[in-house]
């Protein structure tokens, strides 16, 4: 199989579960809560976007959910046969090796399961292709522009066909221009595979854009203050980010953020 | 308006910028060519400045026709002097690199072996070496020890620091592939700490030379060496002195080759990606 395969995605309400966290707190040193009794429930082709001010505990989520630390208290449950199974990961940084070119890079999760470069080779080609990077096969990461590294780094997040990519703050330190081309391709490549996504942000727009499902945290301790759903219908397109119920959206949500920040209001000041 | 160009495209400045790129092209050759003959004139007129100055130091053709006539006997030194210079420097890598992996992987073994390393290292080589040479019978062995203490530590050193500043999120990314300790080493460590090793490497080199120049020296005219730092001294013995400029200058172009030849390693190896390599224009 050289293609990405394709999952459909079915409407809100009618997802399989794929995980969820009950109660998780996580306390550092013994003294820093970074979160504090988080439920969350994760399903099948959600596209879920984590949003909070820094400090809230949204990349500790994301951590304890790739299995990179353990939580204080409270479990992380996975539905269906793998425990964690296959994921993709993409962080603020490309987190590109570079001494690697762009297509052994891509390659680096294959690689790790010990699967040769010329049996993945089409896949690699594949994944370049679906981020437009096809003529940079063999580049190496310094030739490359931010926007650019940061498609690689989504290629190697996606070309396993993972079911969960999670993402942290990818395209927060990016100009705003190559950001809208990024959520662009984002969506189209998320639909065109089927997958999961767990998207940490803390631009409202961004997650208006992007999630059919926003979780709202705040910090001190980092905990969820709200839940809310995107039903705007995908592809979404320019069409959307200049529409009324885009802007609808943001409002709510913008709210929602106001509301968490200003749970706290003294901490801030 | 004055344009001293006639191409629009290319302003006073990128005029001024490309000469200079020109002339300097010309000038890394030229200039320390022009450096070295100057010295070898100078050298010349000096010795022949009064006739009892060219006895005890001797003019550059005396040299030469020394160096031609010895030719067997110092090319015999140079490998010997060559050998344990190469032979400390391949122990020192393979110990040193092992060493640094272990230090990463074990505080335990750090906490336990690092200071050894640095009281090896501290100690000057001379200090040692009459020590080592009280226990070491073997000729080759004991002036081998010498050149792999002085050699060694910027190789564990190097290679320590870089193994141990691997990018934290690609560490989390390999975790998260579930990578082994070996594709860790291998595909991420090693290559990330190469830049730093070879950075060891370039001193390492230079050092492993000095330190089996050193040891010869320490051993004396009654070592059983006869490395070039050994037809140094028993020329000085024997008022050659000719010879003694002979084997120096030996030594020192083995010293700059070594110090070219990692440089090269150096550059072939991170040419494609890292920034100590690459070409900027400024
Ligand atoms: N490894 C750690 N050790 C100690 N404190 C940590 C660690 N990681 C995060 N924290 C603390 O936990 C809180 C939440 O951090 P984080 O999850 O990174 O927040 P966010 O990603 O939302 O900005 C912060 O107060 C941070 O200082
Ligand atoms: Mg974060």
């Amino acid at each position: 199989m050289t293609e990405l395969s394709k999952r459909p995605i079915p409407p809100l309400g009618q997802r399989p579960r794929l995980l969820e966290m009950s109660d998780i707190s996580k306390v550092f040193n013994g003294t820093v809560t970074a979160l504090n009794g988080m439920n969350l429930t994760l399903n099948e082709g959600d596209f879920l976007s984590l949003l909070g001010p820094s400090g809230c505990g949204k990349s500790t989520a994301l951590r304890l959910i790739a299995g990179l630390m353990r939580p204080t208290t409270g479990r992380i449950t996975w539905n269906g046969k793998h425990d964690r199974g296959d994921i993709g990961v993409v962080f603020q940084e490309p987190t590109l090796m570079p001494w690697a070119t762009v297509a052994k890079n891509v390659w680096l999760p294959f690689r790790l399961r010990g699967q040769s470069f010329a049996s993945v080779q089409e896949r690699i080609a594949n994944a370049l292709k679906l981020v437009g990077l096809e003529k940079f096969h063999d580049a190496y990461p310094r030739e490359l522009s931010g926007g650019m590294k940061m498609r690689v780094s989504i290629a190697r997040a996606f070309v396993t066909n993972p079911r969960l990519i999670l993402m942290d703050e990818p395209f927060a330190a990016l100009d705003e221009i190559t950001r809208q081309k990024l959520n662009d391709d984002l969506l189209a490549l998320q639909s065109k595979i089927g997958c999961t996504v767990i998207f940490v942000t803390h631009s409202v727009f961004e997650s208006v854009f992007l999630s059919d499902r926003i979780v709202v945290m705040a910090a001190r301790p980092g905990r969820v203050v709200q839940e809310l759903t995107v039903d705007a219908p995908y592809p979404r397109d320019i069409a959307f980010r200049t529409s009324a119920d885009y802007a609808a959206h943001t409002q709510v949500v913008s709210e929602a953020l106001r509301r968490a920040i200003g749970d706290h209001a003294d901490d801030h000041l | 308006m004055l344009m001293t160009t006639s191409d629009p495209t290319f302003d006073a400045d990128e005029a001024r910028r490309a000469r200079n790129r020109r002339i300097e092209a010309v000038a890394r050759w030229a200039v320390p060519l022009a450096v070295v003959i100057a010295t070898v004139f100078i050298w010349h007129w000096w010795s022949n400045s009064t006739p009892q100055r060219g006895m005890i130091f001797p003019e550059p053709l005396k040299v030469w026709h020394r160096f031609i006539k010895d030719n067997a006997m110092l090319f015999g030194s140079l490998m010997v002097t060559l050998r344990i210079t190469f032979l400390a420097l391949a122990i020192a890598i393979i110990g040193g690199v092992a060493l640094a992996i272990l230090f990463t992987q074990s505080r335990l073994a750090e906490l336990i072996f690092f200071p050894y390393a640095v009281i090896l290292q501290v100690t000057p080589i001379v200090s040692i070496a009459p020590l080592i040479f009280i226990y070491v019978q073997d000729p080759l062995a004991r002036v081998l020890i010498c050149a792999w203490i002085v050699a060694f530590f910027p190789i564990l050193s190097n290679t320590t620091l870089g193994l141990k500043s691997t990018d934290s999120n690609l560490r989390d990314l390999y975790d998260i592939y579930g990578a082994t300790w070996w594709q860790k080493l291998l595909f991420l460590k090693l290559p990330s700490a190469s830049p730093y090793f070879l950075g060891g490497l370039q001193i390492a080199g230079g050092l492993a030379l000095i330190g089996a120049i050193v040891a010869e020296y320490v051993a004396g005219i009654s070592g059983s060496g006869s490395g070039l730092a050994f037809r140094i001294l028993e020329a000085s013995y024997r008022l050659n002195y000719p010879r003694m400029f002979a084997a120096l200058l030996m030594i020192a172009s083995v010293g700059v080759i070594i110090f070219a030849a990692t440089s090269f390693l150096s550059w072939f190896f991170l040419r494609k990606w890292h920034e100590s390599a690459l070409r900027r224009e400024t």
